[in-house]
């Protein structure tokens, strides 16, 4: 099995993932995202040095994990790939910013390492809500969840397709990459100079398969509508899960609760 | 039930696939497209489904294919893909099967009984809840055309149903077709499949029709196969 296939069998795993039980799975999808989206906005809208203060949303995401059943390093594993571009990020900050912060035993800590460090801990936080959104929650459910928002339904097949979308080129990439291996053999990966056109290929191939599956889709009857998506109503449970949530994020941005908290472990 | 009248398609201009095509298909009727490959059965298939603009018109009951009936029209006709892949875009079989009832206005419950119904009708009932990525390929099809048999479609068109099947399953695949009472239109070159399934043959070939018979009489002329790139049956070689 090459890498891609690998990957590819994750990304079922992940529909596996989303059919589970828990009570976070059984939350309705819109609570979910509007929590997810209101997790997302309160972590990016700290500043470039408050690493310390990302601390509890940390702990929060930590619980959150717990309550799905689904364990944190399930979602570093699959995101393996992407995480060193979120940590890629922050890499020059160093460079730039010299100017000392802190000192830790002795060492001189710059504002650029501090700010590296925090954009680090925003992208890892951001992919990890991100993540137990979507392998706590269908597709299909969330993108019925987001109609009712009246999210324009073009948008959402949008949506819909990339995901599947990502499926059929992954796909893709798996028969190519074999294919290519079988006629160069003892070469690993795909050589430099074959890049372009192996890319423009699998471009072309992923594309038409793409609309033979929207086709397939519209020939059942597709309208950007999803009677299909089961219809969890937005119960109590879900408003309460919401309000609290949405309280405990405006606690932790507003108010420095680790301040807070270390201040009283001093005295 | 399915009329097309002096159609004509080209995917590049100056380069048509489809010239002039004309036939017409009745209620209840069994019939084999067949031609080499590349001869547009493919092609004919999506121009009918409305997949692809085309000269000429096609109609289905009566009614002319295009943007207002086209809802109505492809509720009518099921369309077996032929790669179940592209088919089967839900995580798991019974989701697939759903999919086209809920998009028709069925309750859950109704399409739910509907693909229960079907995926009993094929035998294989065992499959109603599985992961569609961790299907065979004959379990594929099998559930690709229970998921068209879902939608209880007046008429059945199915692309190469048979390839890429080993001989156990491409025996299961025929039986299932030849007991399908719906209207058929299938295409492939498996010819010994469509003599098993179909009692009309069209036989396509640069862009038109190059016959139109009885199974029995086309399939048998070698002449006439072999003249558009193609071999007897091999029962009856
Ligand atoms: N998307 C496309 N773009 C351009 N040409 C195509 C496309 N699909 C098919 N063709 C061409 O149209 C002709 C008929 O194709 P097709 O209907 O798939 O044949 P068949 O199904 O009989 O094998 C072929 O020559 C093929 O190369
Ligand atoms: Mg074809």
């Amino acid at each position: 099995m090459n890498k891609a296939e690998q990957a590819l069998r994750e990304l079922h795993e992940m529909d596996a993932l989303a059919a589970g039980d828990s009570p976070l799975h059984r939350l309705c999808p819109l609570a979910k995202f509007l929590f997810t989206a209101a997790y997302i906005a309160a972590v990016v809208s700290f500043g470039r040095y408050d690493l310390a203060r990302l601390a509890p949303l940390l702990l929060m995401a930590a619980l959150l994990y717990q309550l799905a059943g689904i364990p944190v390093g399930k979602c570093f594993h699959k995101l393996r790939f992407v995480l060193p571009l979120v940590l890629a990020v922050g890499l020059f900050n160093p460079l730039l910013d010299r100017a000392p912060m802190l000192t830790l035993g002795g060492v001189v800590i710059s504002g650029g390492v501090v700010s590296m460090l925090t954009m680090m801990a925003k992208g890892t936080l951001c992919l990890m809500a991100s993540f137990l959104l979507m392998a706590t929650t269908r597709v299909d459910a969330l993108c019925a969840g987001l109609r009712r928002l009246r999210v324009p339904g073009f948008l959402l097949s949008l949506l819909l397709l990339t995901y599947r979308y990502v499926g059929v080129m992954t796909e893709e990439v798996a028969v190519m990459t074999d294919a290519y291996a079988l006629r160069a053999p003892g070469q690993r990966g795909v050589a430099f100079r074959a890049w372009g056109s192996f890319l423009g290929q699998l471009l072309l191939r992923s594309m038409d398969r793409a609309e033979e599956l929207y086709a397939a889709m519209l020939l059942r009857g597709y309208r950007e509508e999803f009677p299909y998506a089961e219809a969890a109503p937005c119960a109590a449970r879900d408003a309460a899960f919401l309000s609290v949530g949405a309280a405990l994020l405006l606690l932790l941005r507003f108010v420095n609760v680790s301040a807070l908290l270390g201040g009283l472990l001093m005295r | 039930m399915i009329e097309f009248d002096n159609v004509s398609f080209a995917y590049e201009p100056g380069r048509p696939v489809l010239r002039k095509l004309s036939f017409r298909i009745g209620d209840g009727e069994a019939v084999g497209l067949i031609g080499a490959n590349g001869a547009g059965k493919s092609t004919v298939m999506k121009v009918l489904l409305g997949l692809l603009p085309c000269e000429g018109r096609v109609l289905v009951d009566g009614a002319a294919v295009k943007w207002d009936t086209l809802r109505e029209i492809r509720r009518k006709l099921g369309f077996v893909l032929q790669n179940s892949d592209h088919q089967m875009f839900m995580p798991t079989v019974l989701e697939d099967m759903t999919f086209g009832p809920l998009n028709y206005g069925a309750t859950r419950a109704e399409a739910e009984a509907r693909a229960d119904a079907a995926l009993a009708r094929l035998g294989i009932s065992e499959l109603k809840r599985r992961h569609n990525h961790k299907l065979s390929g004959g379990e594929k099809r099998m559930a690709a055309i229970a998921t068209i048999l879902a939608m209880e479609p007046e008429a059945i068109l199915m692309d190469e149903p048979t390839a890429a099947l080993d001989p156990r399953n491409r025996r299961l695949v025929i039986n299932v077709i030849r007991s399908l009472t719906q209207t058929k239109l299938v295409a492939s070159h498996d010819l010994d499949m469509i003599l098993d399934t179909c009692s009309r043959v069209l036989l396509l070939s640069g862009g038109t029709l190059a016959a139109d018979g009885a199974a029995e009489t086309v399939l048998r002329d070698r002449a006439l196969l072999e003249a558009h790139r193609m071999e007897l049956p091999l029962r009856l070689q």
